[in-house]
């Protein structure tokens, strides 16, 4: 037993090295193009496993993750913006004092990013505290009003956030290394969590309330617990994301983005972190292909206009569909681990034999 | 403030909670019965004012006709959600339904988005609409003092189909205990798919006269109104249709009346009623005419 569980520690160990030496590889070698990519697909990872341990895993739907973006994006923008940016940026209304008077040296970006995700915990505290009580329906409604609202703010707050011109200018601290590595940390923690007896209990939250509660799990302190995590992952996501484009403004993080990550977790199977881990990648992909059908397209004499904004019905009529046809997703609620990889080499070793 | 800049507020604000009662009673009907957030419904309610428009001006069908048959087109869109998208996932886990539902939504709204383009359009008021009523004083726009009045016509009807038709009691009792019913002899699949055309086609009658309002429609315009009726129903207790009427007139005159006395909160209105939501959560989440649940086992 404790043989097995060192060995998947050490697996574990030798995927991050070989992921950091991927890294290393893709940063000498790739066009920014891809390298872009491959950031916002590390960033979907980071909130969509997040987002994955509230709705897939604990079965409370929340359509919160783009007000939390939006909340940790800003916290890091105001954070990490330099000084005669920020005079150069409000002109409108001067930005309120403590941040007027302080930025933080590159140094401390990951510090910006606990921040950003602090604050989006803090504000899923606030939400899940009156909801979470109560049967799981009001979570959608006030977490979607939230996203909204959150918005309103961002854009009536001209001394805070600069309104709806946003801000710009924002110092390009995310990298590879920083999507790379806090998508694997954030991946490594919550299946952690998940295995641990914490995510029995938002399992069980999950298959039947009732019974859980009678085997004496504490339904609103394992809701509010994973709700919060997964405010605090879509703070980070927000900050990383935001240090990775430059500007954040309230259209950054409209309902839209929440919509992508549903599609995310959906796809890749509720409940499922090697499913939300593996489309958030794709997903990325497919978003930059698709791209292309919108484009306007010239074939031989033929010319067919570009339908800008044709992704977001595929979209939703495939989440539709998906629902239907395909509720469970690629991975369904199963993982991938260390064992099943194992036994599954040793199969095909021995099926060679 | 004067008594009469008071009344002239008061008025706007329960012409405006009118049509959020219109909404919120299409938000309660399908939760009582399905336990489902139909989040398409702001979506039908946009629906309703663009399908008016096309008939009048596209169409040239006289005012009320065009409306007519606009009301009558949500209603088939409504029901062809239910069966479409939500039939098929009644025995599935309640989140499916719930990401159904807003897949639903952001599919209309997109497809919307790229068919008739995010550009608003103008609607067109009948004379009716646009006069100018000197009332007690006030100056009463048309829309302000009609849009209640046809509202409460229609609730009124409303009510009188839940309460004393047979359909009504059918819908009731589908709400109580399904199974049951289907066991009485009740075409269960009937009365929810008419539950939602009656819900539809009340939010197709609140998106034309939300149009008559505020005349420039676009395809996100029933995204705010849908999800402050949705407040509305949980305020006024969900599942209870006197209820969500009382609680469309408390959210409308609250948003107004804020804006009222603090001009220079207005930018913040939205946000004032997700306050309202977030204190009945606290408060008293079974709503003002709700009963309290308990969970069956």
């Amino acid at each position: 037993m404790d043989n097995k569980i060192k060995r998947d520690l050490v697996l574990t160990c030798l995927l991050f090295i070989l992921l950091m030496l991927g890294t290393w590889l893709a940063q000498l070698y790739l066009n920014s193009y891809l390298v872009r990519i491959l950031n916002t697909a590390c960033i979907y990872v980071v909130v969509a496993v997040g987002y994955n341990l509230i709705n897939g895993i604990t079965g409370q739907f929340s359509l919160g993750p783009n007000g939390f973006m939006a909340m940790g994006g800003y916290t890091v923008a105001i954070l990490m913006l330099p000084l005669a940016q920020k005079e150069q940026v409000y002109f409108i209304e001067p930005l309120i004092y403590p941040f007027s008077a302080f930025t933080f040296p590159s140094y401390l970006f990951g510090l910006a990013l606990f921040l950003g995700g602090v604050v989006a915990a803090l504000a899923a505290l606030l939400i899940g505290f009156p909801t979470l009580r109560l049967r799981g329906d009001y979570l959608a409604i006030a977490t979607f009003g939230f996203g909204e609202i959150i918005l309103v703010f961002a854009n009536n707050l001209i001394p805070l956030t600069n309104g709806a011109l946003g801000i710009k200018g924002i110092p390009g601290y995310t990298n590879l290394w920083w999507t790379v590595g806090l998508a694997f940390l954030t991946v490594f923690l919550v299946k952690s969590l998940v295995n641990s007896s914490f995510g029995r209990a938002f399992k069980a939250i999950r298959e039947n309330e009732v019974a859980a509660e009678a085997m004496g799990i504490n339904l609103f302190r394992h809701k509010l617990l994973a709700f919060v995590i997964s405010g605090f992952c879509a703070g980070v996501g927000g900050g990383l994301f935001v240090t990775l484009i430059g500007t954040v403004s309230p259209s950054l993080f409209t309902f839209t983005m929440t919509f992508n990550l549903l599609i995310i977790i959906v796809l890749g199977g509720l409940g499922s972190i090697t499913g939300s881990t593996i489309t958030a990648v794709i997903f990325a992909f497919l978003q930059e292909i698709l791209r292309e059908v919108e484009a306007p397209h010239t074939i031989g004499s033929w010319s067919l206009p570009g339908i800008p904004g044709m992704r977001m019905v595929v979209f939703s009529a495939l989440l539709v569909v998906l629902m239907i046809f395909y509720r469970r997703g690629l991975f369904g609620n199963k993982e991938l681990s260390w064992q099943l990889v194992i036994d599954w080499v040793s199969r095909s070793k021995n099926g060679k034999a | 403030m004067t008594w009469v800049t008071f009344f002239q507020q008061l008025m706007n604000g329960v012409s405006l909670g009118s049509l959020y009662a219109l909404l919120a009673i299409g938000y309660t009907l399908v939760y009582g019965i399905l336990g489902l957030i139909n989040f398409a419904h702001g979506d039908v309610f946009m629906l309703g004012a663009y399908f008016a428009f096309f008939m009048i001006a596209i169409f040239m069908l006289p005012w009320w006709l065009g409306v007519i048959v606009g009301i009558v087109l949500c209603a088939i869109v409504g029901m062809t959600i239910e069966r479409v998208a939500y039939r098929p996932l009644r025995d599935a886990p309640r989140i499916s339904a719930l990401i159904t539902a807003v897949g639903v939504s952001f599919f209309i709204e997109n497809l919307g988005l790229v068919t008739v383009g995010a550009r608003p359009k103008g609607f067109p008021r009948p004379d009716l609409m646009k006069n100018v009523y000197i009332l007690a004083g006030a100056r009463i726009h048309g829309v302000t003092l009609w849009v209640p009045i046809i509202s409460l016509a229609i609730l009124a009807v409303l009510l009188f189909i839940v309460y004393r038709t047979k359909m009504g009691m059918a819908m009731r009792a589908v709400a109580k205990d399904m199974e049951a019913t289907r066991l009485m002899g009740v075409n269960v699949d009937r009365v929810i798919l008419l539950t939602f055309a009656l819900g539809s086609a009340l939010a197709g009658a609140g998106g034309v006269m939300w149009a008559c309002k505020y005349p420039q429609i676009n395809p996100l315009m029933g995204v705010f109104p849908g999800w402050k009726a949705f407040t509305a129903a949980v305020v006024g207790g969900i599942g209870n249709v006197v209820g969500a009427m009382i609680g469309g007139f408390i959210i409308g005159v609250a948003e107004i009346m804020i804006a009222a006395f603090f001009p220079s909160l207005t930018g913040y209105r939205d946000a004032f009623v997700f306050g309202i939501l977030i204190f009945f959560l606290l408060i008293k989440p079974s709503g003002i005419m709700g009963e309290t649940l308990k969970e069956k086992v």
